[in-house]
């Protein structure tokens, strides 16, 4: 577990790699995944890179495959999932996998153009059956009854004489127009033909559908009926306006039933066309699918090592590729393995090899985790992710946070289901894993699974330490206090004070509060002050031990005199006003009791811890009761006095210390001859390159300021940061020791709240005096139950882990966090493909 | 017999809380038998009514006790009830999701 004590050792290599084996090469590294390489053509564009044809090359494949996979999609193809996924193809496949794709590609799209084609003739036919079938009512009508009357009455206003000649006249044009447009249709030919035009019109019952979309459309057949050749252009272009398809439509009843026949067995013809080429398309499709996932798997995986390569530089006489990348040294010997695989793998002769430089940059930060601890640290890397090197507090939070979180969430029936919930989580990992949600916040839930289980399993202990199950007590091991009175003193008061010396058998409950105290009046007035108590112990100790952490840090990086000069006078400070109190809490407890034989140690002469520290703090005092002492014991008052004093000396200690030191350390320096302070690395190999590359750009390559440090700064600069520094820790003693009281706060929050929805709502069914009860009880149980969930183990639980993780944030991780380093991030196919998955 | 009321998820909501109700009330149930003192806050007592003698007050908390057990067991064999019903609606999913 050395591990997680601090990020882990990175070092910077150059790798040369021969050109014909880089492909290979890069692969194998992505594979392996423990490499972060870094852009050595920052000024380069994209497109002027040198593998910018691969990578569109690349982007043109996955175009390619999009289109397939969305035709896959559009048919309800089930896509396999790839057991393991391929490696990334060599150059060979690459041009195997392109000509596959394209061939793909232009089946599918000539298939979906024929498909289209034969449905928009399917359409037609359809239609066109639809409105001889419908016309055949409108004819049949119209001859049966219409056929005079109709004329009579279109035509009664002209003379009567050519009656005979225009009925031989009266034409008609047949057609289907969508439903939608049939209202407006038929206003505008009644516009046109001012009235002169009768309209017949049928619906269609089943829509038909549209050959490119695919979409349901209804239309209507409509006949429409006029009078003169004029009248007939004009209806037309109405028609056309409207995308009212045309059809033939021969007047005369027979020849209608002769074409109906006809396109009927069209119909049919075409139908058995369109089958086969369904079944055709579904079994490209079927073929498809099965490789489809491997294929995409493999495009992107090339794409990645194209990309990857275009960070690389070219060697002058361009026989090799460098590359510059950081590597954890503990992943060495992988990444010689991988260059080593990967130039055997395409055959060449000259090895590929790795040599490691020397560097000031600040290398990534990479701390090694498991899926334990993975969770913790992804909650200190959201606050800031730690320098290099720097000492890594995830380790101290997988005790400290369930822990601070269980003290607010102290409830043993809640904790058991936090648990339960973690633990389901835990056991089925693998499958869960397996199954990708896109449920952000299950997807959270389950990151952290394994605090979610610790968290469960600290209330548990908290919540049997508080005596709580559900805001009920347990009387397990006996209370340690009985009732002294007679009945008949019972009977007449309705409550009484149980005296310790009378009621008590002086010895303690076996573990945490006494059970007792449930039926009390003043169990909040108790448990009010064990729990401040409790908080203050907990944030002091939890202070001091961030404190101490910052001299693993100083240790470790150099700068022993920090140590001296800000981590003795901090401790000092923190532990003589804060660690003293949490002193006189406990010599509190100890000392005063009822069954004290000392007058000045009895019940109500225990003086207030806090008007003690406050007094203290302000060197002032109070007149003890009669009988009572002021101190808690002799000579406590000048013990006092001389804590106070030595705690405000610490404070020049830290504002002047360090400034002083370091101005005289400069001073020594200064007169020694001053040697540079390292120039920006880079290879010889690259400076020559970008000489020739560049030779007619203006070549500057501008030394980066040297890494700043303390030591560089003036002494102006030095003593602000001091003093802010001073200040914030002088005031954060007090502000943080309060802040801890969170704990108290909302552990109090957390009882009543349960205890008042047990009082609220499940007592609802207890209190019946009939067997009704039962079922009520049943009713009440079911919103006890959801509101148990939704309350006090969601939004409670939520609130209380938010307070969590403040308190490690800001109270224990600014006294020894620094938190500047940046994250290392590995080219690594696994991540790419997941990020992609996301996407 | 193979009528499908609940959903999937209904049904399991249905499960885990007859679950948990079968367990709390029938141990409540023994906890309200054996007379803890924890749940004394929950009788039935007529308030201000009987016991002015301290042995009235006793038979009367006595009566609640048995009264409340009996009711916490009754739900508890709701929630029986209720577990086989969910079970079955969530078997009746689970096959009908297998077998499409």
């Amino acid at each position: 577990m050395g591990a997680m004590f601090r990020s882990e050792e990175m070092a910077l290599c150059q790798l040369f790699i021969q050109p014909e084996a880089a492909y290979t090469s890069v692969s194998e590294l992505g594979e392996a995944g423990s490499v972060q390489f870094r852009d050595l053509n920052p000024d380069v564009n994209a497109f002027q890179r040198k593998f910018v044809n691969e990578v569109r090359r690349c982007d043109e494949m996955e175009r390619k495959l999009r289109y397939i996979e969305a035709e896959v999609h559009k048919d309800g193809v089930h896509v396999p999932e790839v057991k393991e996924p391929p490696r990334a193809p060599n150059p060979r496949e690459i041009i195997d996998l392109e000509a596959h794709l394209e061939k793909t590609e232009n089946e599918i799209l000539e298939l979906s153009h024929n498909a289209v084609n034969l449905k928009q003739n399917y359409l037609e036919l359809t239609e066109l059956k639809h409105v001889l079938e419908k016309t055949e009512a409108f004819f049949i009508a119209q001859e049966e009854i219409g056929m005079d009357s109709l004329t009579k009455s279109l035509i009664s206003d002209e003379a009567g004489g050519q009656q005979a000649a225009t009925r031989g006249r009266l034409g008609f044009v047949a057609g289907v127009v969508q439903r939608e447009r049939v209202p407006a249709f038929e206003r505008m030919l009644w516009r046109i033909s001012r009235g002169n035009v009768f309209l017949r019109r049928a619906e269609l019952d089943k829509p038909l559908e549209d050959p490119t979309s695919g979409n349901e459309i209804y239309k209507t057949v409509f006949v429409a009926f006029f009078q003169g050749e004029q009248l007939k252009s004009r209806i037309k272009k109405v028609c056309t306006g409207f995308h009212a398809s045309l059809y033939p439509c021969p007047p005369s009843n027979t020849e209608r039933q002769d074409m109906v026949k006809g396109v009927r067995t069209r119909l049919e013809d075409l139908n058995m066309v369109l089958n086969q080429t369904r079944d055709h398309r579904q079994r490209v499709l079927v073929s498809v699918a099965k490789e489809l996932a491997s294929w995409s798997i493999m495009v992107r995986k090339m794409k990645a090592i194209y990309h990857t390569l275009n960070l690389f530089n070219m060697d002058v006489t361009k026989k090799c590729l460098i590359g510059e990348c950081w590597v954890p040294t503990a992943d060495l010997p992988n990444v010689q393995k991988a260059l080593a695989d990967g130039s055997n793998a395409c055959g060449s002769s000259i090895p590929s090899f790795l040599n490691c430089i020397e560097t000031d940059e600040e290398p990534p930060t990479f701390n090694r985790t498991n899926r334990f601890t993975r969770g913790f640290q992804t909650l200190i890397d959201s606050y800031g992710v730690s320098s290099y090197r720097e000492c890594n507090p995830a380790l101290y939070t997988i005790i400290t946070f369930p822990f601070l979180f269980a003290v607010m969430f102290g409830d043993l029936g809640h904790g058991c289901i936090m648990a339960m919930f973690g633990a389901w989580m835990v056991l089925k990992e693998v499958s869960l894993a397996a199954k990708k949600s896109n449920n952000e916040i299950w997807n959270i839930f389950f990151a952290g699974r394994y605090i979610i289980l610790l968290m469960g399993c600290f209330s548990m202990y908290t919540g049997l330490v508080y005596n709580d199950i559900f805001s009920k007590s347990m009387n397990i091991f006996g209370s340690a206090w009985f009732v002294p009175y007679d009945n008949e003193t019972l009977e007449k008061n309705p409550s009484f004070t149980l005296d310790p010396k009378a009621s008590y058998i002086n010895k303690p409950y076996f573990i945490g509060i006494d059970p007792i105290w449930q039926s009390a009046d003043n169990k909040i007035i108790f448990l009010n002050s064990y729990k401040m108590k409790l908080s203050i112990i907990f944030g002091v100790i939890h202070m001091i031990f961030g404190v101490c952490m910052s001299v693993v840090n100083y240790n470790f990086f150099k700068r022993r005199y920090s140590i001296i000069l800000e981590f003795v006078p901090q401790i000092v400070f923190l532990c003589l006003l804060f660690l003293y109190m949490v002193f006189m809490m406990f010599y509190k407890w100890i000392s005063y009791s009822t069954f004290a034989t000392d007058e000045a140690y009895k019940q109500g002469c225990a003086p207030s811890v806090l008007i003690l520290f406050i007094n203290m703090m302000l060197f002032s005092s109070n007149e003890p009761e009669p009988g009572c002492k002021e101190f808690m014991f002799d000579s406590q008052g000048t013990v006092q006095r001389v804590f106070v004093l030595v705690a405000l000396c610490c404070i020049p200690i830290m504002l002047l210390g360090k400034p002083l030191y370091l101005l005289s350390a400069s001073k020594k320096k200064h007169n020694k001859p001053e040697h540079s302070n390292g120039s920006v690395n880079q290879g010889i190999e690259m400076q020559e390159q970008t000489d020739i590359s560049e030779a007619g750009q203006t070549q500057a390559t501008p030394a980066k300021p040297a890494p700043h440090s303390h030591e560089d700064e003036p002494f102006s600069e030095i003593m602000i940061h001091q003093a802010i520094h001073t200040i914030e820790y002088v005031l954060s003693t007090i502000s943080h020791t309060a802040s801890y009281l969170r704990l108290w706060a909302l552990s109090l929050a957390h009882a009543e709240l349960s205890e008042v929805l047990w009082d609220m709502v499940l007592a609802f069914g207890l209190r019946d005096p009939t067997y009704v009860g039962g079922i009520k009880l049943y009713v009440a149980f079911c919103f006890w139950a959801l509101f148990t969930l939704a309350i006090l183990v969601m939004m409670e639980g939520l609130s209380a882990f938010l307070h969590t993780l403040r308190l490690h944030w800001v109270e224990f991780m600014s006294k020894f966090f620094s938190g500047l380093g940046y994250i290392f991030q590995p080219f690594c196919f696994k991540t790419i493909l997941e990020n992609n998955d996301e996407e | 017999m193979a009528c499908k009321i609940c959903g999937p998820k209904l049904s399991l909501c249905g499960l885990i809380l007859s679950v948990w109700g079968i367990i709390q009330l029938t141990l409540m149930g023994v906890f309200y038998y054996i007379e803890a003192v924890a749940l004394l806050e929950d009788l039935p007592l007529e308030e201000e009514s009987g016991h002015h003698t301290v042995d009235a007050f006793i038979h009367a908390v006595e009566v609640g006790y048995q009264r409340n057990s009996y009711n916490c067991w009754i739900a508890a064999l709701l929630y029986v009830i209720t577990l086989v019903i969910s079970g079955h609606q969530f078997w009746m999913n689970n096959r009908s999701s297998v077998s499409m």
